[in-house]
């Protein structure tokens, strides 16, 4: 299974990587900050990862269940 | 919970204090991790990169990163960048510049490097406006937009950054947006790798200012707006100029060769002319 870890120390809330998970694994605390809900749910796509503007967000991937997935205009 | 171990970590200067001073949800930390990612793949070595900056919130990127780099003074990042090609030609030169920088002020400095054909890696980060001055208007801040120096609505038409590069000589013109982060890391690396003035628009979201328009999720709303208003180049070669407006055009627009400024300069050099 992959894991996604936050870094809440560096994390600022915005809610990018919430928004943009393909498969909404990620949802907000009542602090709002992003927590894991779902983590079986994870494709190891790692966009969260890339789309985080602070660096605090970290996937680390189980590489056979890891799909190709783009993110051409539309996905 | 152990701490997070980043890729971006092997680069940051520990000198620095983080989270970095970027509002949150700015795309400028999107754009730096792409660059860390795509440098990190090359396995450029720290001492063969120079990063150079002019000044703005874009501008504060070099700081934070442990390379060579220079943060100059607004709108000359070009300039310091090609004395140090011309200097130094074995560096990996990349200037980082934001759309006042590099359209406004550096205006010129931007046309007559893609004219020279300097080899430099260069990165406009595009968010429409004068974000560390506090939200004004620059030369891509849309018509008719309200900003702190428009109250009554931009006056100007906008300028397309990658079709200015494009008249003036640019070798390699790419576009993408911070929302398109893979499509990103792929013209990073092609900029890399171009033998010529390379240069890349990165569409990017100041949240503060102009996302004052986007609601209370500022950073998600304009992200989606980057989504959902890009096309592709090949899309565009479809529609007509007026289909185009308000689109933007993602991809790679521009990929030829042309004899580089510091290689004509070593030439010359070797033939050590009489004065
Ligand atoms: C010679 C000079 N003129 C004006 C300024 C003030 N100034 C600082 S940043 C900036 C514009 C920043 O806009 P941009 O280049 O788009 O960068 P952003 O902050 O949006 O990333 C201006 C006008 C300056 N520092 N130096
Ligand atoms: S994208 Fe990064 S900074 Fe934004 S909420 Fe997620 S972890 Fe926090
Ligand atoms: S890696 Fe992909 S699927 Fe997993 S949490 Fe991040 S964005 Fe969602
Ligand atoms: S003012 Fe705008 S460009 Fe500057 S850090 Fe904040 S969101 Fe980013
Ligand atoms: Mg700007």
């Amino acid at each position: 299974m992959n894991k996604v870890e936050i870094y809440r120390g560096w994390c600022k809330k915005c809610g990018i990587c919430i928004a943009f998970c393909p498969e909404a694994v990620l949802e907000a605390d009542e602090a709002l900050y992003p927590t894991v809900k779902d983590p079986e749910k994870c494709n190891g796509c790692r966009l969260c990862e890339m789309r985080c503007p602070d660096f605090a967000i970290v996937v680390y991937r189980n590489e056979e269940s890891y799909p190709e997935t783009d993110s051409s205009p539309g996905k | 919970m152990r701490e997070t171990t980043h890729l971006v970590h092997k680069y940051l200067r520990s000198s620095k204090r983080f989270p970095h001073i970027w509002c949150a949800g700015c795309g400028i930390g999107i754009f730096m991790q792409s660059l860390i990612r795509v440098i990190d793949q090359k396995e450029y070595s720290k001492d063969d990169v120079v990063l150079i900056s002019g000044i703005g919130c874009s501008g504060r990127l070099p700081v934070y990163v442990d390379f060579n780099t220079l943060h100059t003074t607004h709108g000359r990042a070009l300039t310091f960048a090609t004395g140090i090609k011309l200097a130094k030609p074995r560096l990996k030169v990349i200037a980082i510049m934001g759309d006042g920088d590099a359209i406004a002020i550096g205006g010129n400095h931007f046309i007559h490097a893609a004219r020279r054909n300097v080899e430099i890696a260069s990165f406009v980060i595009n968010n429409q406006v004068y974000g560390m001055t506090g939200g004004q208007c620059s030369p891509t801040t849309p018509d008719g937009t309200i900003t702190a120096s428009s109250p009554y609505g931009n006056l100007e038409p906008d300028f397309n950054i990658c079709r200015l590069a494009e008249a003036a000589g640019a070798t390699f013109v790419g576009r993408a947006t911070v929302y398109h982060t893979r499509l990103l890391e792929q013209l990073i690396g092609k900029a890399f790798e171009k033998k010529g003035f390379a240069m890349v628009e990165v569409v990017s979201q100041c949240v503060t200012y102009p996302g004052r328009t986007f609601g209370p999720d500022p950073a998600v709303a304009m992200m989606k707006w980057q989504r959902d208003n890009s096309i592709t180049v090949a899309q565009a070669s479809k529609l007509s100029e007026a289909e185009r407006q308000g689109k933007i055009e993602i991809g790679i627009l521009v990929d030829k060769e042309r004899p580089t400024y510091h290689e004509e300069y070593q030439k010359l050099l070797r033939k050590k002319p009489k004065v």
